[in-house]
């Protein structure tokens, strides 16, 4: 055997690995052994592709995938949970870098040829423009998660306007290269301007619209590492990207049913804009209920059935252990205590999920919205920690609403409603939520650590 | 070559096609760890700069080879490595560490 045989047979034993791991990686019980199993086909690409190529100078690699190994290694352990999209922002953005890069280097190496396929300098050219896109968005959707880069839309008509502009340019650019791949310049300018384009895809794009992009940036960096494999005609890395591809862009799907909008509306559709209709939904009462942490604590204690709503606000406050707090100390009276998740809660898909499960909530206490929506109305109390726009009833009730028809969680349908929250704003979507003013509904007006806190030393008095 | 790109094609088709088929029915408790898992998968991508670094004979060549090799494997190793961390977490009830 050959040792070209070899290499090709290890690339297809670690493109099976990698298809059983993502696939191990679907079910809660097998998940930890298929993404080893994915790091071990990793492992073996890596390996047999050094010892192929004869390198001669170990000591260059080496020290980058040393250096490399370093720093992801220490963002990995020192990463508070809470900031999980934030990490996955940042990794889909060196992904796409990286991809980039292959393609740059690819491109140097094209200048030594006599005569350059067309497949050839296309797919490079490919490759540099999709992965320049996943770098400079996903910078920018992490500089949003982060709070460092505005989080409202930013739909001036600027931006919307020169998205267009810039994508014929760059099909233009990625034309000239297939035509006169020699232009260094040329190449220069697409990258340029892909970069500028990823920016101004998510810049105008919201604070709660977060979760798709993030998945659809996780899509874009598999295609461009698909795209990489093109250009090097290495079909390891054309499976493995598209798998990627695949996955990230299901996970758009998801998180755009979940809020009944289509990727188009989420990529180009202004939001926020139209709020003129809420203030003649409810202007009859407007009077919402506080309570105390005092009074809560009671209405927990000798309640049969709690369902806690977490959102966005219990990450922010990070007060995941307090409600797992709150929920044991229940659940020890008795009281049957379960957490209802919103596909879009938080600002990446499954990101309540894993706060949760950090600070020891077992899965199986976990539902998803279609599980347990029809129970709210046998339940009688429902916590709203941090969450809003999810639990709205406008988008049920009110046809004329912007957010009419995005599948919410029924909590107005429980007998009582706790509602922990700063104030009374509305949330991302800028609409006024009628829960607030719901006869059922007690406001507890705080940050949701402390209040949350205070529940529980109260409870404890009791 | 175009027969090269056509095989690599039928291929790249299959792949989404098989993607689509392995991932369509996670839970929505798996998403988070999917996503870095996934983008983990993604710095495969190591491969190429790997091939790029060695096959190239000039500086430009070997500094934009090594980068990509920096950024890919930071990818890969924090990639998994979260993954596992967060996947660590996720426990069947009841779980006998209570605070």
């Amino acid at each position: 055997m050959t040792l070209l045989e070899i290499v090709n047979i290890s690339y297809l034993v670690s493109a099976v690995l990698f298809i059983v791991g993502l696939k191990r990686l679907s079910s809660p019980a097998t998940a930890r052994s298929g993404n080893l199993l994915a790091a071990t086909a990793m492992l073996l690409a890596v390996v047999i592709t050094l010892i192929d190529r004869e390198v001669l100078d170990y000591i260059q690699i080496l020290s980058g995938i040393v250096l490399g190994s370093i720093i992801g290694a220490v963002f990995a352990r020192s990463i508070q949970m809470t900031a999980m999209p934030q990490m996955v922002a940042i990794f889909n953005g060196l992904g796409g870098a990286a991809s980039a890069l292959v393609a740059s280097g690819e491109y140097l190496k094209l200048s030594s040829y006599e005569s350059i396929g067309i497949e050839y300098s296309f797919t490079i050219a490919l490759g540099a423009f999709i992965g320049s896109v996943t770098l400079s968005g996903s910078f920018i959707a992490f500089g949003k998660l982060q709070g460092i880069v505005t989080s409202n839309a930013v739909s001036s008509m600027v931006v919307r306007g020169s998205n267009p502009i810039l994508f014929i340019a760059l099909v233009g650019m990625i034309a000239g290269i297939i035509i006169a791949p020699e232009n260094d310049l040329l190449f220069l300018s697409l990258i340029i301007t892909s970069l500028v384009l990823g920016i101004l895809l998510v810049m105008p794009i919201g604070g709660a619209d977060m979760p798709v992009v993030i998945a659809l940036l996780n899509s874009y960096s598999g295609m461009a590492a698909a795209a990489a494999g093109f250009a090097l005609d290495n079909l390891l890395l054309i499976i493995s990207g598209s798998l990627v591809g695949a996955s990230g862009f299901i996970l758009t799907q998801i998180m755009c049913d979940a809020m009944n909008r289509s990727i188009w509306n989420v990529m180009f559709g202004a939001f926020g804009a139209v709020t003129a209709d809420s203030s003649d939904t409810n202007n009859q009462v407007n009077q919402a209920i506080s309570t105390t942490a005092e009074d809560s604590a009671i209405i927990l204690a000798y309640a049969k059935s709690v369902i806690f709503v977490p959102g966005y606000g219990l990450a922010a406050a990070q007060a995941q252990h307090q409600v797992r707090e709150l929920a044991t100390l229940l659940q020890s009276r008795g009281v049957d205590v379960r957490h209802a998740i919103h596909p879009v809660a938080g600002r990446m898909p499954g990101h309540m999920n894993v706060l949760l499960a950090e600070a020891d909530v077992p899965y199986d206490q976990l539902y998803s919205m279609e599980d347990i929506n029809e129970d709210f109305e046998r339940t009688d109390v429902a916590v709203v920690v941090g969450a809003n726009d999810v639990t709205n009833p406008v988008s049920r009730d009110v046809p004329a609403s912007p957010i009419y028809g995005m599948p919410i969680l029924n909590v107005d349908m429980a007998k009582t409603i706790i509602f922990i929250k700063r104030s009374l704003s509305p949330g991302f979507a800028g609409i006024d939520n009628p829960l607030f003013y719901n006869p059922k509904t007690r406001m507890l007006f705080d940050d949701a650590r402390r209040a949350l806190t205070e529940i529980v030393n109260a409870i404890k008095t009791l | 070559m175009i027969e090269g790109l056509l095989v690599s094609l039928f291929i790249f088709i299959l792949a989404i096609f098989l993607g689509f088929e392995v991932i369509s029915k996670v839970p929505s408790i798996l998403h988070t760890p999917l996503m870095s898992g996934s983008n983990a998968i993604s710095g495969i991508v190591l491969i190429g700069a790997l091939i790029v670094v060695v096959r190239t004979d000039e500086m430009l060549g070997t500094v934009v080879g090594i980068g990509a090799v920096v950024l890919a494997t930071i990818n890969v190793v924090g990639g998994f490595m979260v993954t596992d961390r967060m996947l660590q977490m996720f426990k069947k009830g009841p779980s006998e560490n209570n605070p």
